[in-house]
């Protein structure tokens, strides 16, 4: 909210050719009793740019935790990139390298240097030469503006460092898409701007990224389309302006009025 | 606020120099003489240090007999019988301490051994030295090169295990156990956090069942019943099971303290590493163990230092280390009665040898420190 941005572009410029990224089809799951998300119903295409919103315990961060496979879901079928997460731990792996996570408390490596965390996956997961990982991970570092920090030591930075750390870490393995997860909520104010800047940066350069955030000038300016969840289901999705004009549900309506009141 | 402004500038009387601060007598002041309890414990400590060092000095360095033949020879050297330490045993049994009963001319070899594992630990621990690599390599052949230089064998003279005895037994014994209780209870950590029941369940029966039991039973156990277990006519050598009792009973424990480790990382470091594609095994390697093993740095070296002490327990099914070894001396008609320099000698040994693993692992903390 607290974020001036112009828009990245306003029509989505979605390759109509292309078959859905992400394809996931009447998908349920349960913690326990507990039936956490229903019938998620989601296709993104290639290039698209989705925010997720909605109250706390929706089900938002769950939801994308499953398309990597952190979470796993008990009913229907998740089809990124073409290969279904099933219980092959290989086609897991491979998803995940080709998916980026970036997450709330940036979850960087204490105990390496900010270049050996960016460097870490390229090396061992894609079998990069050291000094070809070190090259890459430089060019990345610079990306989101902190190539100065490269020897320093996670705990060393700020919030803000770290995050844009965290999002050159996952950029390094050349992902397909990105995963977000709150990534400006354990910010303060003043350096959730810097890490927004590397995402609407992100967002030109073509990437597909799903976003759960509230920071609704992000969305206005950066999404094709905005998905309402509550109690684990997908109440509305729309391109943002409608979203935030025209939403339909109570529901939304509800939320709106609290989010943006606040 | 204050009566020096009753006074024009510069007229002031001067003031009584403030007391001291700083240095030795302002130390003393603020540590010894703070208040009248202070100064009944300082007095009450002074009288006790001056009662007990002049003896013990007198005992310990001044009136001790460094040379004799035997304990005759050394009450003869003194004012009174029995009025200072006899050291003239230790330096005579030294040799017997240090090697037990290995043959004479192979003694380079124990030497050899002793050197070499000064250098694997020296060359597998620090950081930055060339070659790191090979040095890790060689910290790990270590065990098996030491085992061969000690027991020979592949063109070296066959030495009996029952030739080992003294300081190099209970090296054997304490090294065994720490060098492979470690990864042994890494192993067994990892494998009770795994999601295969059944692996879980077989590393927490066997870890619940060896810290239920003392050690001693386990020793007992090595000394007469595993015999029960091994084929008819098999003679598994007695010092290989009481190692390998040894190592099982430390690896549960170190076991335990890495699961404590493992506990305090955060479930975002495993996703972390989850989400960017890294393997369970590269994630262990890469991201959690070194973690986990620098948050159980205490522990892990508090269970070492446990087990270095332990191995004098195998003293009690007959085996000789320096503990043994050392109470069979003091019957020795030549050295009888001399107790206390034995156990003053043996817990110097102890004490220094468990201080600096102790100092150790401090400095290993304090390196690993990366501000986190
Ligand atoms: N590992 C788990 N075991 C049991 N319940 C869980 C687990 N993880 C999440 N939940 C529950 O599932 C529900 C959805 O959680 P989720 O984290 O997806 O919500 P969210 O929409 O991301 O909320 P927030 O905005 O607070 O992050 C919550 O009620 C939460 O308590
Ligand atoms: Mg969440």
């Amino acid at each position: 909210m607290n974020q001036e941005t112009t828009p990245v572009s306003t029509q989505p410029r979605l390759d109509p050719s292309d078959a859905k990224i992400i394809s996931i089809k009447g998908m349920h799951k349960w913690f326990g009793d507990f039936h956490v998300l229903k019938d998620i119903n989601l296709e993104v295409a290639r290039s698209e740019r989705i925010v997720i919103c909605g109250p706390s315990g929706s089900g938002k961060s769950t939801l994308i935790r499953c398309i990597n496979r952190l979470e796993e879901h008990q009913q229907g079928s998740i089809v990124v990139d073409g290969t279904e997460l099933t219980q092959d731990l290989k086609n897991i792996e491979i998803i995940r390298s080709e998916v980026g996570m970036v997450f709330q408390q940036f979850n960087l490596f204490p105990h390496l240097t900010v270049l050996d965390n960016v460097m870490l996956a390229p090396i061992w997961v894609r079998k990069l030469p050291r000094a070809e990982a070190a090259e890459q991970a430089m060019q990345y570092l610079e990306r989101v503006k902190i190539p100065e920090q490269a020897a320093k030591y996670p705990g060393q930075l700020s919030g803000g460092q770290q995050q844009r750390v965290a999002i050159a870490r996952s950029l390094c393995m050349n992902p397909r898409i990105m995963l977000f997860d709150e990534p400006t909520s354990a910010l303060d104010p003043e350096m959730i701007k810097e890490v927004l800047d590397v995402m609407i940066e992100l967002a030109e350069s073509g990437m597909t990224m799903l976003v759960v955030t509230h920071e609704m000038g992000f969305a206005t300016a950066v999404a094709h389309r905005v998905i309402f969840m509550d109690e684990g289901e997908i109440i509305e999705q729309k391109p943002p302006r409608e979203f935030f004009e025209n939403p339909e549900h109570e529901r939304t309506k509800l939320f709106l009025s609290q989010i943006l009141h606040h | 606020m204050s009566e020096s402004s009753h006074y024009a500038p510069g007229t002031h009387p001067d003031l009584p120099p403030p007391a001291r601060t700083t240095g030795m007598v302002g130390w003393v002041r603020g540590n010894l003489l703070s208040s009248p309890l202070n100064v009944a414990l300082t007095l009450l400590s002074i009288w006790l240090l001056w009662s007990i060092l002049p003896p013990a000095i007198h005992w310990l360095f001044t009136e001790a007999v460094w040379t004799a033949k035997d304990r005759k020879e050394c009450w003869a050297l003194m004012d009174a019988p029995r009025d200072a330490a006899c050291w003239a045993f230790i330096r005579g049994s030294f040799e017997l301490f240090v090697y037990g009963w290995f043959p004479e001319p192979e003694r380079w070899r124990v030497n050899l051994t002793f050197i070499l594992f000064i250098a694997a630990i020296f060359g597998g621990l620090r950081e930055n030295i060339p070659g790191k690599k090979y040095w890790l390599i060689f910290a790990a052949a270590y065990p098996f090169i030491a085992a061969w230089l000690l027991l020979g064998g592949f063109g070296l003279e066959p030495v009996g295990t029952n030739k080992l005895g003294g300081i190099l037994l209970t090296l054997v014994v304490a090294v065994t156990g720490i060098a492979f209780s470690l990864p042994i209870g890494i192993a067994l950590a990892l494998g009770r956090r795994s999601k295969l029941p059944a692996l879980r369940g077989v590393c927490v029966i066997f870890i619940e069942f060896i810290r239920g039991v003392p050690l001693i039973t386990l020793l007992f156990v090595a000394s007469t019943m595993l015999t029960y277990f091994l084929p008819p006519g098999s003679t598994f050598d007695l010092l290989m099971r009481v190692l390998i009792m040894v190592t099982l009973f430390a690896s549960a424990y170190i076991a335990e303290v890495v699961r404590g480790g493992l506990q305090g990382l955060s479930a975002g470091q495993y996703e972390a590493a989850d989400s960017l594609g890294l393997s369970y095994w590269r994630a262990h390697q890469l991201v959690i163990l070194p973690q986990a093993l620098k948050i159980s740095i205490p522990g892990i070296v508090n269970t070492f230092i446990g087990s270095f002490k332990d191995s004098v327990l195998v003293l009690i099914i007959g085996m000789m280390d320096i503990l043994g070894l050392g109470r069979a001396r003091l019957n020795d008609p030549d050295w009888l009665g001399l107790a206390p320099e034995l156990y003053i000698f043996i817990s110097l040994f102890f004490f220094i040898s468990c201080f600096s693993m102790s100092r150790y692992s401090l400095s290993l903390e304090k390196k690993l420190h990366t501000g986190h």
